[in-house]
């Protein structure tokens, strides 16, 4: 494989880009919406706190802006490479 | 048209619908009994997922979950839908490269080892079997509270439906039901609530209205709602009270859980690419998100509007008079999901927390003599229209939503099941030479048995029926996730690391579940009652399948690092499924 360079820096992007969006995962749902809520409560939502919206609500936005993200990154990097279908 | 009639009619009508897409969409390979030919589209894809995932649970008894303790159940939201950014970002678009038709088969031959694919057939069988028994018992219940039939008998029928799609379809007449059934089930879950909404806040949207002002007492709905409950002595909805800890490890092993079903992942095989994996995932969760962003919406309300119901909006803080109330409390006291029980004799309703220590005083003080009212979960959503007076359609509509839940998800694991045991047990393992024609009729009578069996069960279930949760998430995430993104982001990990890290994982977690729930679930058999104060650190059964998983991981590094690394066929295996490119050629028809 002459262009095992090249894969394996596509892989590593790919790993970066998969990193970066598991903080996001983590930060929004055990971190806004569990463990880092008492930290928000001051911040009011509709009768309750940035944490419970973020529990109920806010975490299933972000994770579905973040599939479609990666996904549209994921095409740009895969052409850039020359490993798309 | 009385309601009897309706019901019949527009459940009669979805199922004439299933029935024609099976007549249509009949299966004449084993790649379309499999993955439906990898020629669905990835928003198609999403929604058939959406309705695989989306089960009898989910519909009818989720909202009442999150209604019953309010914010401490928002575990379920977050992990029922995280575990799909893990499913995009770490499986399923790897898995779709790979281009076989199973999850055992890629465990089987990224780590060249029949151990590691039997131990990965015997975890999908278990996690899929207790799966599906929940929604046989669905079917059943759905038809005999809506349809007047005996429970046994709705089996019968719904069980014949399936068989009509799922044998002559496999997966490509179960992905157009599926998208029929999602429809049915976003409607018929969606018009309530929007009704209920508009009726409480005059907000359109559920979504919104959880966050807006309770019109009829001019404070926000969670605000309103708070009081209430506490009022009568339960606890706050949007407070914290369970332990943090656990809730963590619940929220991850639901989020790891889903990422590693197998009737989730096989999904993502139908799509023609890779890149088409990516957003069938975020499509998914699209449509996954539409009845989860609703759900907590019907389960603040559908509470709110029970105690105010109780109270007559507070006029008559006793209670209303037994004798004068609503016909929905009549209609579902039949059913016996609500139960009246006047301890005091004074012929009112009295609904509080009478396990409350604190709200004890109280309640003597006011005449109470312990909560009258018993109200199973499930009537949040089940009653939801007629307690919002909607028209008997709505009704009727409901009915054919939660059978669409439980019929889709049933279909998806019904397939999971034989195709592991049609292509990994009697192709892999039995008969290795068995022609196209001869695996299509083994893949057909695998589900017909599959069916079968699971009718069996869900008539007679078995005491491990109600433990879905502990043990199709628990397994899923302790053995087969682990197993999954190992062989994807790990070149090192070898067949024997693979083999002990996810016995250990799943018996770890087996174990752990067994002590507190009774050995193999007899009762009687648990070592210590399962309860906060006996668990270890506080963990539930039901959150320790995160901790099986890291178990899992470290097992199979540990020795993985101590035996001889993968052969090189091997390490290209895992190369060529990091690249897209190729995906056509892989699939080999």
């Amino acid at each position: 494989m002459a262009d095992k360079s090249s894969s394996n820096a596509y892989w590593a992007a790919n790993v970066r880009l998969i990193m970066i969006n598991l903080i996001i995962w983590f930060v929004v749902s055990f971190g806004f919406g569990i463990l880092l809520r008492p930290m928000l409560s001051g911040i009011a939502v509709g009768g309750t706190d940035l944490g419970f919206w973020f529990a109920q609500q806010g975490s299933i936005f972000v994770f579905m802006i973040q599939i479609f993200v990666y996904a549209m990154m994921m095409n740009k990097l895969d052409a850039e490479h020359g490993v798309e279908e | 048209m009385d309601q009897y009639t309706l019901n019949l009619l527009v459940v009669g009508a979805s199922f004439a619908l299933y029935i024609g897409i099976a007549i249509w969409a009949r299966a004449g390979s084993t790649s379309e009994f499999y993955a439906a030919g990898r020629g669905v589209h990835p928003v198609i894809n999403g929604m058939a997922t959406g309705a695989d995932w989306m089960s009898a649970a989910s519909f009818i008894s989720m909202a009442g979950l999150i209604a019953a303790v309010g914010y401490d159940n928002s575990t379920y939201l977050m992990g029922w839908t995280g575990g799909f950014v893990l499913l995009a970002m770490l499986l399923a678009p790897y898995l779709r490269k790979f281009g076989k038709y199973t999850v055992p088969e890629f465990i089987g031959d990224r780590f060249y080892s029949p151990t590691a694919r039997m131990v990965a057939v015997v975890c999908l069988i278990v996690a899929s079997v207790t799966y599906v028994i929940g929604q046989m018992t669905g079917v059943g219940v759905a038809f005999s509270r809506f349809l007047e039939v005996k429970s046994s008998t709705g089996l019968y029928i719904g069980a014949a439906i399936v068989f009509m799609y799922a044998v002559l379809g496999g997966m490509k007449g179960i992905t157009y039901t599926q998208v029929a059934q999602y429809c049915v089930l976003i409607l018929a879950y969606s018009i309530p609530a929007i009704f209920i909404s508009l009726q409480l806040t005059g907000t359109f949207l559920p979504q919104i209205g959880l966050f807006s002002e309770h019109t009829a007492s001019g404070q926000p709905l969670l605000v309103k709602l708070d009081q209430i409950v506490t009022d009568l002595g339960f606890s706050s909805y949007t407070g914290h009270h369970q332990s943090t800890l656990d809730m963590f490890l619940f929220t991850m092993s639901l989020m790891i859980g889903t990422a590693g079903l197998p009737h989730v992942i096989v999904r993502f095989f139908t799509v023609p690419k890779v890149a088409d994996a990516r957003y069938s995932a975020g499509w998914a969760l699209v449509f996954i998100a539409i009845l989860y962003t609703t759900a907590p919406a019907v389960g603040a309300m559908a509470r709110l509007n029970l105690l105010n119901t109780i109270s007559d909006n507070g006029a008559q803080p006793d209670g209303i008079d037994y004798a004068g109330r609503p016909d929905w409390m009549k209609n579902w006291e039949v059913t016996g999901l609500l139960k009246f029980e006047d301890k005091n004799g004074d012929g009112k309703i009295q609904f509080y927390n009478d396990k409350s220590e604190a709200f004890a005083a109280t309640a003597t003080e006011k005449g109470w003599a312990g909560s009258e009212l018993t109200v199973n979960n499930d009537i949040m959503v089940l009653a939801n229209p007629e307690i919002a007076n909607l028209p008997g359609w709505v009704v009727a509509l409901v009915a054919a939503g939660g059978l669409a839940a439980a019929l889709s998800t049933a279909a998806g694991l019904l397939l999971a099941i034989s195709s592991a045991i049609s292509h990994d047990l009697i192709k892999g393992q039995l008969n290795p030479n068995i022609s196209e024609k001869g695996e299509l009729l083994a893949a057909r009578i695998s589900m017909a048995v599959a069916i079968a069996v699971a009718t069996w069960l869900g008539l007679n279930p078995p005491g491990f029926a109600a433990q879905t949760v502990a043990l199709a998430f628990g397994i899923a995430a302790a053995s087969l996730f682990p197993a999954l993104m190992m062989g994807i982001f790990s070149k090192r990990i070898n067949n024997k690391g693979a083999v002990w890290g996810m016995l250990s994982g799943l018996i770890f977690t087996l174990v752990y579940i067994f002590v507190y729930k009774g050995w193999f679930f007899v009762p009687g058999t648990n070592q210590l009652p399962d309860n906060a104060a006996n668990w270890i650190f506080g963990i539930s059964p039901l959150s320790i399948g995160s901790v099986g998983a890291v178990v899992n991981f470290a097992v199979a590094y540990v020795v993985s690092s101590a035996t001889d690394e993968p052969p090189v066929e091997v390490q290209d295996l895992v190369e060529s499924i990091r690249i897209p490119k190729g995906a056509g050629a892989a699939t080999g028809h």
